[in-house]
């Protein structure tokens, strides 16, 4: 059937909370609003205002009062408005959720779910675009999904609500309007393994979310120069599937990482490090990385758009890894 | 009582034992008012125990890390958690094993924890200002300054959701009303009128910043009120006004009155933590507050009016001291959890979930 990455996500939560009596949505105008991103519209006159649940702006209260009702038993999907907004609850994110269970020694696992927007190319300047997923990467004790698909924006989000840790799922914003078809019977996916998104045996194009589409094109554009690329999707950026990783180069034995966030410190930094630390008598050719430019993402399209990783870029990497040795 | 004139011999007999009811039921209430205060005077010394047991193995390196110890605010803890029911939820601070002892948690799985071994409350994970127990619903430790009332909010939240008739007692300090977290939680708990029992322990200072340097306004029972919360200021160095005002407020919330709110008014005797040289207090203030040391007041007043005799009290302090001394031998027995489970408990145990 057709589907919108934005009507697959409603289909996730609608489903969530019919199914599960203990689910409910928590955040700033996810109910009368209808959603900052309408991902919820239609949701509170089906669910009501208890399920449907409207918040003042207050992001450590209520993403902290998402976490408490895990831990009295509910199963609550936290939603974010974007990612930069996250870091006014990251205390209660990284010092709660994620240390909660460890310091118990094993007592207090918080099963909730946070969803966020995260990153840039629309125009809404530094404090709206930014791809913070890598840096929530960092942490042990969550689980960072990047959902970068309609199958995935329909099957993630049950398949976190049976995970008994908290699970951060980021929606890149670029997606929401994306169409196509799912089948009709469309569910949970599994969240623990990264897929190839289309084969090839001269380079690997390694990257998630946002960025698949665009990496996607960048391997047609090389198709057509006869550079048949890998392209794999990591989906789950912690744990990584480094099993995964480790396949498609030694398929390849060259690698591109593709990362929306910034190159230092980076989720591609961590999957390049993997690469070299496991696999490094595979490789022909050092481990190539398309990031953002380092800088706070800019207004102006020319600015923004030169910022952000883009086909041409991708192109020249790949070109660069399969001509080293070629 | 009088027996009105003209009265028969009968009705004179009913007066006579209406009387002798009534001073009965006078002698009952003094005696169960007697027996709850000896109750909270064994609590109080419990803590004050533990926490110079405590103390003492910290100075004798048993013991390392950050650790604050509760002395001198002993009342506020016995007072409140002597108001709730096991069902209930307690989220406490950092300084918190006085509540985690109070609600249940054993001495020894206490003490064992802030030694850092698998028999601790939390097998070594947590330590000092960790703190947590799934048995008696003890929700943390936390070293975050208001960080915990978020979560009470949320399981307040979860128990309303469920139609269920629990209070989550929340603990926190003065110092945790200058944070955004604060002003959050009461917004939330108030608008969505969730049972929450927030108890404000107000003891000057936040760390070594009095409250006058840190608050444009220092009444804080003021704030709770401008969210529509009830509040109230309690003397905190009297546990028998902690008890009365924290009967008053749990009940209102367990029955549907949304969330109340006490500022507990008292002092921390001792520094901050083992590392602190108090230089920001004059001896003398100190010294006027350990004038009024919650265990002396009650175990004086208990005296005088015959609620206490020696006896009562040499076996109070008996038991406390034997609980103690097998708390300690606990810890010491002790063995610390093998490196081999470093990395457990960040991710549930999937084959048991």
């Amino acid at each position: 059937m057709k589907t919108t990455y934005r009507e697959a996500m409603r289909e996730a939560i609608r489903e969530a909370l019919q199914r599960d009596d203990r689910v409910f949505l928590m955040g700033e105008d996810v109910g009368e609003y209808g959603g900052c991103f309408a991902v919820s519209l239609g949701l509170l006159e089906e669910f009501g205002p208890e399920r449907i649940r409207d918040t003042p702006l207050s992001e450590s209260g209520f993403v902290g009062a998402g976490i408490g009702a895990a831990l009295g038993g509910m199963r609550p999907i936290i939603e974010i408005m974007t990612v930069n907004f996250s870091l006014l609850a990251l205390d209660q994110i990284m010092n709660n959720a994620a240390s909660l269970q460890h310091m118990s020694g094993g007592q207090f696992n918080v099963p909730v779910v946070i969803r966020m927007t995260t990153g840039a190319g629309r125009q809404l300047g530094a404090q709206h675009s930014h791809s913070l997923e890598g840096w929530y990467a960092h942490i042990p004790g969550l689980r960072i999904l990047t959902p970068a698909t309609l199958a995935d924006a329909r099957g993630m989000l049950w398949t976190a609500l049976q995970d008994p840790d908290p699970v951060l799922i980021f929606e890149h914003g670029s997606l929401y309007n994306t169409a196509g078809e799912i089948d009709d019977d469309a569910g949970a996916v599994d969240i623990d393994t990264a897929v190839v998104r289309r084969a090839g045996n001269d380079v690997s194009l390694i990257t998630y979310g946002g960025t698949l589409p665009t990496v996607l094109a960048a391997a047609e554009q090389l198709a057509e120069e006869g550079i048949d690329a890998d392209v794999l999707d990591l989906r789950t950026l912690r744990p990584l599937d480094t099993g995964a990783i480790l396949a498609t180069v030694a398929k390849t034995h060259r690698a591109v990482v593709v990362d929306e966030g910034w190159r230092s410190g980076s989720i591609s930094a961590e999957v390049s490090a993997r690469i070299t630390e496991n696999a490094f008598f595979d490789l022909d050719a050092p481990v190539g990385r398309v990031c953002s430019v380092e800088v706070p993402v800019p207004f102006a399209r020319q600015l923004e758009m030169a910022a952000l990783p883009s086909v041409e870029r991708i192109v020249d990497a790949a070109r660069e890894a399969v001509g080293t040795h070629g | 009582m009088t027996v009105p004139p003209g009265a028969d011999e009968a009705g004179a007999d009913e007066a006579r034992a209406d009387e002798a009811r009534a001073d009965q039921n006078r002698a009952d209430e003094a005696m169960a008012d007697a027996e709850r205060s000896r109750f909270l005077l064994q609590q109080m010394l419990r803590v004050r125990r533990f926490e110079e047991k405590c103390v003492e193995l910290y100075s004798a390196a048993k013991i390392r890390g950050f650790m604050h110890v509760y002395i001198g605010e002993e009342a506020v803890a016995a007072g409140v958690l002597a108001n709730l029911t096991p069902e209930d939820a307690v989220v406490a601070t950092y300084r918190e094993h006085g509540h985690a002892l109070l609600r249940g948690v054993s001495a020894g799985a206490i003490l064992a924890e802030m030694y850092g071994f698998e028999q601790g409350c939390c097998r070594g994970r947590g330590g000092s200002m960790h703190l947590f127990d799934q048995a008696t619903r003890f929700f943390g430790g936390n070293a975050i300054v208001a960080g915990g009332l978020p979560l009470a909010v949320g399981l307040a939240l979860a128990d309303k959701m469920a139609g269920r008739s629990r209070v989550t007692a929340c603990f926190f300090g003065e110092g945790a009303v200058a944070e955004g977290e604060f002003h959050e939680s009461l917004n939330l708990a108030a608008l969505w009128q969730l049972p929450v029992l927030f108890c404000c322990e107000n003891n000057l200072y936040a760390m070594g910043t009095a409250l006058a340097r840190s608050e444009s306004q220092t009444n804080i029972a003021l704030k709770a009120a401008a969210y529509e919360i009830p509040s109230w200021q309690v003397d905190g160095m009297d546990v028998l006004a902690v008890d009365e005002g924290a009967r008053r407020a749990a009940d209102a919330v367990r029955n549907g009155g949304g969330p109340h709110f006490l500022e507990l008014r008292t002092y921390r005797f001792r520094a901050h933590s083992m590392y602190d040289p108090e230089r920001y207090r004059e001896k003398a203030e100190v010294a006027q507050w350990v004038g009024r040391d919650p265990i002396d007041h009650l175990r004086t007043s208990l005296e005088d009016s015959g609620g206490l005799s020696a006896e009562q009290w040499n076996d109070l302090q008996q038991d406390v001291d034997s609980e103690i001394a097998q708390a300690v031998e606990f810890a010491e027995a002790g063995t610390p959890e093998p490196v081999d489970q470093l990395t457990r408990f960040t991710y549930s145990d999937r084959s048991a979930s």
